[in-house]
């Protein structure tokens, strides 16, 4: 039987859209906001909302532990928890290439609303655009959130501050650049939505200073813009950053650094001291927590700088990434 | 502590509270540049251990002819340049291939050599030209590529070689009196060529290798052992969970059987006899030129980068680093790749 694609006509904006709407992305996102099929989804509100956009280009569409659709979900959610808020609302526009097969479309779509449902958002609006390619598959998410806390901000980070990394470091690179390079590893992309683990910490007694997702240019790029906009210096502990063995290996084997590779379900999280164990407890209780580790400190020290205290007790300064590192990772 | 806790111990410890002559260590890999870096080694050191980076980085190395050669074939009809990141933004004596890439040009950015097999096949009238730099270890990849190409068939696959060997350049530096008393001798080369194939020449020039990995303890330990090798034309294999003393067997004949050596320009340092790689005469038709490159004119006149490279100079007495020359505009080669030393000093500081 022949596989059926994408053809010029789905981008038509007649029949065949509405047939690609209807038969794939109306099933597979269904709700009443998105059934009214609106121009514009009309929806309750908040006082205060926190709104992001982010745009996905990863190749290849699928791989260990994740695909395109869990990633646009995952980016925007995380970004909107990052400043505390609730994620609620979120919007997707697609651009696919001509020669796409309908079944991968499906499979995409039916993974962005597994996702979706898993960070309790719902996807209210989306747009869907045909251009002539090989096949490829473009989405850019936007997302709304509410109940943004104002007091997390890289500026309301203090001396004394405790640096906790939600788990291990590299995964969702790893396992893009496996794929690329045909190597057969079993590692697999972290990327998941944390909306249990930012919930509990909200939720709890913990006073969270700072908090950022690790994705493009890794923990070390994060950590240095920080640091920067904070006036502060953060001292790593090589010895406590966790990466797995299979990580490691990998990374030494091409010459990569785990400091600067992307994840896509991590985050770092600048606490008092008097509060690392509870954080670290509700961080934990994720599933997507459990390697929660304290790797470092913020000090008074040199303004802007990330220092690490390398394994065999060297000093190592580090700055944002520099050059492309790998390109379409998300 | 354990045993190895304890050896490391007293190796910090040595190199601490070294108190001898001035010991001058070069290292020659780029792997081993970043690695001194990333793990704060020298920190760790006397004030009268002093590291320095040598002509490791393969990118670094390469002369802007050969740059300007790969953005002449990017612009020629019909043909694609094939090359791994880092070689798109390395000053030609005019520009980049990334500037020429979007000016027009056609180059293409690969992950591993193989993948260009993909590209050929995809498009059977374009002529993909690889380029191929890098010392002894990559060496057994493009012949490992040709050999693929021959028993395939694939006819429209060239490369424009600047293959350096290791051995010479060290020997030519030594000849040219620099001041080192020791070297870190590259564990990846080490790797195909063998341990061995550095002794002739620590015996020639009477000045200790210690042959490295690339964790902070195997650089360490291959530091204390030049140190307290001093003196001595002696090969010491700090490696040898990876090094064996005559090397890859199977690799070196692999390169035996495409490449022969020849002279080869290095930038800033000049022609070095015997110091490249190229395809025998059989494969010539493979090759897109690489023969006749015999020009090194920086794009900008002020560039250090050979001084540097034959670590004469630190970058920082360049008078371009951190003014005209950054890592968003490098000037020279060695601002570029990762493990430049030039962007590692940058890092550094």
């Amino acid at each position: 039987m022949e596989q059926r694609t994408i053809t010029t006509e789905h981008g038509s904006g007649g029949a065949a859209t509405s047939e690609l709407i209807d038969g794939i992305f109306a099933k597979a996102f269904d709700n009443p906001v998105l059934a009214q099929m609106e121009d514009s989804a009309v929806v309750p509100g908040a006082d205060e909302i926190a709104v992001t956009t982010d745009s996905f280009v990863v190749d290849p569409l699928f791989f260990k532990g994740g695909d395109i659709g869990r990633l646009a979900v995952c980016g925007t959610v995380n970004d909107l928890l990052m400043r505390g808020a609730v994620p609620k609302y979120l919007t997707c526009g697609f651009i696919l290439e001509t020669g796409l097969p309908l079944e991968d479309l499906e499979k995409i779509a039916e993974s962005m609303a597994a996702t979706a449902q898993e960070a309790g958002v719902t996807i209210v609006a989306g747009d869907t655009k045909v251009v002539e390619g090989r096949g490829g598959l473009y989405v850019n998410t936007a997302g709304v959130g509410f109940a943004p806390c104002s007091t997390i901000g890289a500026r309301q980070i203090q001396p004394g501050d405790v640096i906790i990394l939600s788990g291990n470091l590299g995964e969702h690179h790893a396992a893009i650049l496996s794929e690329r390079l045909s190597i057969d590893t079993d590692i697999q992309s972290d990327c998941a939505p944390l909306v249990d683990m930012v919930g509990a910490l909200m939720a709890g007694t913990v006073a969270v200073h700072g908090m950022r997702d690790i994705t493009r240019g890794g923990l070390g790029t994060i950590l240095k813009e920080m640091a920067e906009a904070s006036g502060l210096t953060f001292e790593l502990e090589e010895s406590r950053l966790p990466v797995t063995p299979k990580v490691r290996d990998f990374c030494s084997l091409l010459g990569l650094d785990p400091l600067y590779m992307g994840n896509e379900g991590k985050m770092a999280v600048m606490v008092p001291e008097s509060d690392a164990d509870e954080a670290l407890r509700l961080i934990r209780m994720s599933a997507y927590g459990t390697h929660a580790a304290v790797v470092g400190r913020v000090c008074a020290g040199e303004p802007g700088e990330v220092m690490v205290k390398t394994a065999v007790g060297g000093q190592r300064r580090i700055d944002v990434l520099r050059g492309e590192g790998l390109p379409r990772i998300c | 502590m354990s045993d190895l806790d304890q050896t490391l111990a007293a190796v910090k410890a040595r190199l601490k509270a070294y108190d001898g002559p001035r010991m001058r260590i070069m290292e020659v890999c780029g792997s081993h540049t970043s690695a001194i870096v990333k793990n704060g080694i020298p920190g760790l050191l006397s004030p009268k251990i002093e590291l320095v980076a040598g002509p490791g980085c393969p990118v670094c190395v390469t002369p802007t002819d050969y740059i300007d050669r790969l953005i002449a074939l990017s612009k020629e009809k019909d043909t694609c340049v094939v090359t791994f990141g880092d070689l798109l933004r390395v000053p030609g004596s005019s520009g980049t291939l990334m500037q020429a890439k979007t000016a027009g040009g056609r180059a293409a950015m690969v992950y591993s050599p193989f993948d260009t097999l993909a590209l050929a096949k995809a498009e059977p009238e374009t002529t993909f030209v690889f380029a191929a730099v890098g010392f002894e270890t990559t060496a057994p990849v493009y012949a490992l590529l040709l050999d693929q190409i021959l028993k395939e068939q694939i006819p429209n696959i060239r490369f424009l070689t600047a293959v350096k060997t290791m051995p010479p350049v060290i020997d030519a530096l030594c000849a040219g009196g620099a001041d080192v008393q020791g070297f870190i001798a590259p564990g990846h080369v080490a790797v195909v060529i063998g341990a061995d194939a550095f002794k002739p020449l620590a015996e020639k020039v009477q000045l200790p290798f210690g042959v490295a990995g690339f964790t902070g303890r195997h650089l360490l330990a291959a530091i204390d052992g030049i140190v307290r090798a001093r003196g001595r034309g002696v090969v010491m294999n700090f490696y040898p969970e990876a090094v064996a003393q005559g090397g890859n067997a199977k690799a070196q004949a692999l390169v035996a059987k495409y490449f022969e050596p020849g002279d080869a320009l290095w930038r800033g340092m000049g022609v070095i006899p015997g110091s490249g790689y190229y395809l025998k005469a059989a494969y010539r038709r493979y090759d897109a030129g690489s023969r006749a490159l015999q020009h090194d004119r920086p794009m900008n006149a002020a560039c250090r980068c050979g001084e540097v490279l034959k670590g004469t100079i630190s970058p920082k007495d360049c008078p371009l680093f951190k003014t005209a020359c950054t890592p968003l505009h490098p000037q020279g080669a060695c601002m570029v790749s990762a493990e430049g030393n030039c962007l590692s000093v940058y890092n550094e500081n």
